[in-house]
């Protein structure tokens, strides 16, 4: 098992095995996430990738025990250093957010509230879960200020929301993360929202903050220059399935599942020019209609019948595990069909 | 701020103008005074005296600015119907309306703000539901069915309260007051739930939907996330971002309740400016309801300015010192 290097020798910080969530509707129940399995290492960042509706936030969501109802863990299980945090109750549940996992939303604009300041939201987040008085807290607010690189942290504690441009604000909302000092993060597209030359920095920040308090992280983003940056594992998620996970590197050079192939194929390459860029014909299914088998078999170039009636677990591919009956070594005759 | 202040008082000046002149004209519209304050028979000597008297041979600029000059002084005339002063008629009259507005108001705010709040917390709980059918009946009845069914069943078959009137009333000063005495409060309670319902399923339809707007909002998810506690984020993040909405309406609402409560008066007996009003429209009684018009634009011009300076105090956004 090249590449993947001795995380995975490590006690898992996050264990999510089989998780599904579902959306009961009018029309039947919506499978969003269909047993996703993943493990995020103790100050591991794994990156999650995708399309718009793979599941990626939902995934996240459903970490944090924020899924938006009608949506429900209907199965599997999510664990924190070998406690089970799928089924606490909502009081247990809510000491495990902000305290154990913290979060970062994509709007910056629309995530701090308009009417308190910036410090007053830093104060109460940490009296809620750490034993301090209020004069440590706001100590502690405006040191945190000054490490997200807030200037003249000191007096900008008192300052409201709207008197932060958008890249300060994420910067609030990251010490807002970090500031009851959990053991991960979950970043669901931390910086989409931001303007271009804002998002380096703000990844930046990010992954230097983490690596210095030791915290994992769950990088969900579109961007894979931004996964190729900070992240040392990533999952391509598809349809509500992880169809490919591995080291970063292995993923984005050699990815052995067709879907993330294509996805890696369609980045435009900076060191030369080209006139299109390959793209995956047909679109990702509707959760109401997503196909027997693989998921991504009506798309796949290389389709072959087993596909379209057997749904393939994570396999070990090359460098990876690919969700992909390609990789089946107990089938090899099937291989034969590509 | 003092800028602000003086800019909307500034503001104000043209609105009380020009409802000044709307209530001049009533004057000259509206029948002839001269021939209601003499009555049947009067010669041409004693028609020339008064309307001397009144200043009604002067051209209409100048009666305009006479008018103008004696409503800022407090002086809006006699009443054609009582033949007494205005400002001593509404002075009598303004603290029955007054407490009874204020009663409803506390009513409408006490109840409605709660009631907005659970339904906006717990949509889909049974009490919720109830509260919304029984705030479609607040909102669907009229003001005059109410006062009257609720005289049926409180004054009529419980005969626990009483049908009209204010009951004995202690005087301070200039002001009667219905607040000092048991049947002064039992003549209160049912003009107010009257008053009081429409204006209380208003707020309470609103704060929920501003509630269950501001609940779905990024920042209390993100509040959530942050693990925050449920009445933190209920009371702190979410309540406080629905205020700007509902001040604005319960300020204008109570602009209403006091202008308005007319049908409330009429229903009850109530002797309070709206009483006044009503009967002296049915005898054309011009200066009373001259008056009239120019307090209740008054009230409405105070009401807008308080609430603009409450937004002030709750939404940051709008104070001054943007940015460093």
């Amino acid at each position: 098992m090249p590449a993947c290097g001795d995380r995975t020798l490590m006690q898992p910080l996050l264990q999510v095995r089989d998780l599904v969530v579902e959306f009961p509707t009018r029309r039947g129940t919506l499978r969003a996430l269909d047993r996703v399995s993943f493990d995020i290492a103790p100050g591991e960042v794994l990156g999650v990738v995708g399309e718009s509706g793979a599941g990626k936030s939902m995934t996240g969501a459903a970490i944090i025990g924020l899924l938006e109802p009608p949506g429900r863990v209907a199965g599997g299980s999510i664990t924190l250093r070998g406690e089970r945090i799928d089924n606490l109750p909502p009081r247990e549940m809510r000491k495990v957010r902000g305290k154990r996992i913290g979060a970062i939303f994509q709007d910056p604009l629309t995530t701090l509230n308009p009417l308190y300041t910036v410090g007053h939201q830093l104060v109460e987040t940490m009296r809620t879960h750490l034993a301090i008085d209020a004069a440590e807290a706001r100590r502690r607010a405006v040191g945190w200020l000054e490490m997200v690189g807030i200037p003249a942290a000191s007096e900008r504690i008192d300052a409201y929301p709207h008197q932060f441009s958008g890249g300060m604000r994420q910067r609030v909302v990251i010490a807002l993360a970090l500031c009851a000092e959990p053991e991960m993060v979950v970043a669901d597209e931390p910086t989409t929202a931001l303007d271009v030359s804002i998002q380096a920095q703000v990844i930046a920040l990010l992954k230097r903050l983490t690596r210095e308090k030791g915290t994992s992280v769950m990088l969900i983003t579109h961007d894979m220059g931004v996964i190729a940056e900070t992240a040392d594992r990533v999952a391509v998620m598809y349809a509500g399935r992880v169809a490919e996970i591995g080291p970063v590197r292995s993923v984005v050079k050699a990815a052995a599942h067709p879907y993330s192939a294509g996805l890696m194929a369609s980045i435009p390459p900076l060191s030369h020019k080209v006139d299109q860029l390959p793209q995956i014909d047909g679109a990702m299914p509707r959760l109401n209609a997503i196909p027997q088998g693989c998921a991504y078999n009506p798309r796949c170039p290389h389709v072959f019948d087993r596909c379209k009636v057997e749904r393939p677990e994570l396999l070990q591919a090359p460098e990876t595990r690919a969700a992909c009956w390609l990789f089946d070594s107990d089938a090899p005759r099937e291989r034969a069909h590509v | 701020m003092p800028a602000f202040i003086l800019s909307r008082i500034l503001q104000a000046i043209p609105v009380m103008l020009a409802v000044a002149l709307i209530a001049f004209a009533l004057f000259s519209f509206v029948g002839d005074p001269i021939a209601t304050m003499l009555g049947q028979e009067f010669t041409p000597q004693q028609r020339d005296a008064l309307v001397a008297a009144l200043g009604l041979d002067q051209p209409v600029p100048v009666q305009f600015v006479r008018f103008i000059g004696n409503a800022l002084q407090g002086e809006f005339g006699l009443s054609y119907r009582l033949s007494r002063p205005v400002a001593d008629l509404i002075v009598e009259r303004a603290p029955a309306t007054l407490e009874l507005a204020l009663c409803a108001s506390v009513v409408a705010l006490a109840v409605g703000l709660p009631m907005g709040v659970y339904t906006g917390l717990y949509p889909r709980s049974l009490l919720s539901r109830a509260f919304l059918t029984f705030s479609l009946v607040g909102v669907s009845l009229p003001t005059f069915l109410i006062g009257i069914l609720l005289i049926l069943v409180f004054a009529v078959w419980l005969g626990w309260l009483p049908s009209f009137g204010r009951g004995d009333t202690v005087q301070l000063g200039w002001w009667s007051t219905g607040f000092l005495t048991a049947s002064g409060w039992k003549a209160l309670i049912l003009p107010s739930v009257t008053l009081g319902l429409f204006q209380l399923t208003l707020i309470m339809r609103l704060v929920r939907s501003e509630m269950l707007e501001v609940l779905r909002s990024d920042y209390v998810k993100f509040a959530r996330a942050r693990g925050l506690r449920d009445r933190s984020i209920n009371f702190g993040h979410a309540l406080r971002n629905t205020l700007v909405p509902v001040i604005t309406i319960v300020g204008l609402q109570l602009g209403s309740i006091i202008a308005f409560s007319i049908v409330t008066e009429t229903v009850f007996q109530w002797p309070g400016m709206g009483l006044l009003f009503i009967q002296s429209v049915s005898s054309a009684d011009i200066p009373v309801m001259a008056a009239y018009l120019l307090l209740i634009a008054a009230v409405f011009v105070t009401i807008n300015l308080v609430v603009d300076l409450l937004y002030y105090a709750v939404d940051p956004r709008l104070r001054a010192g943007r940015g460093h």
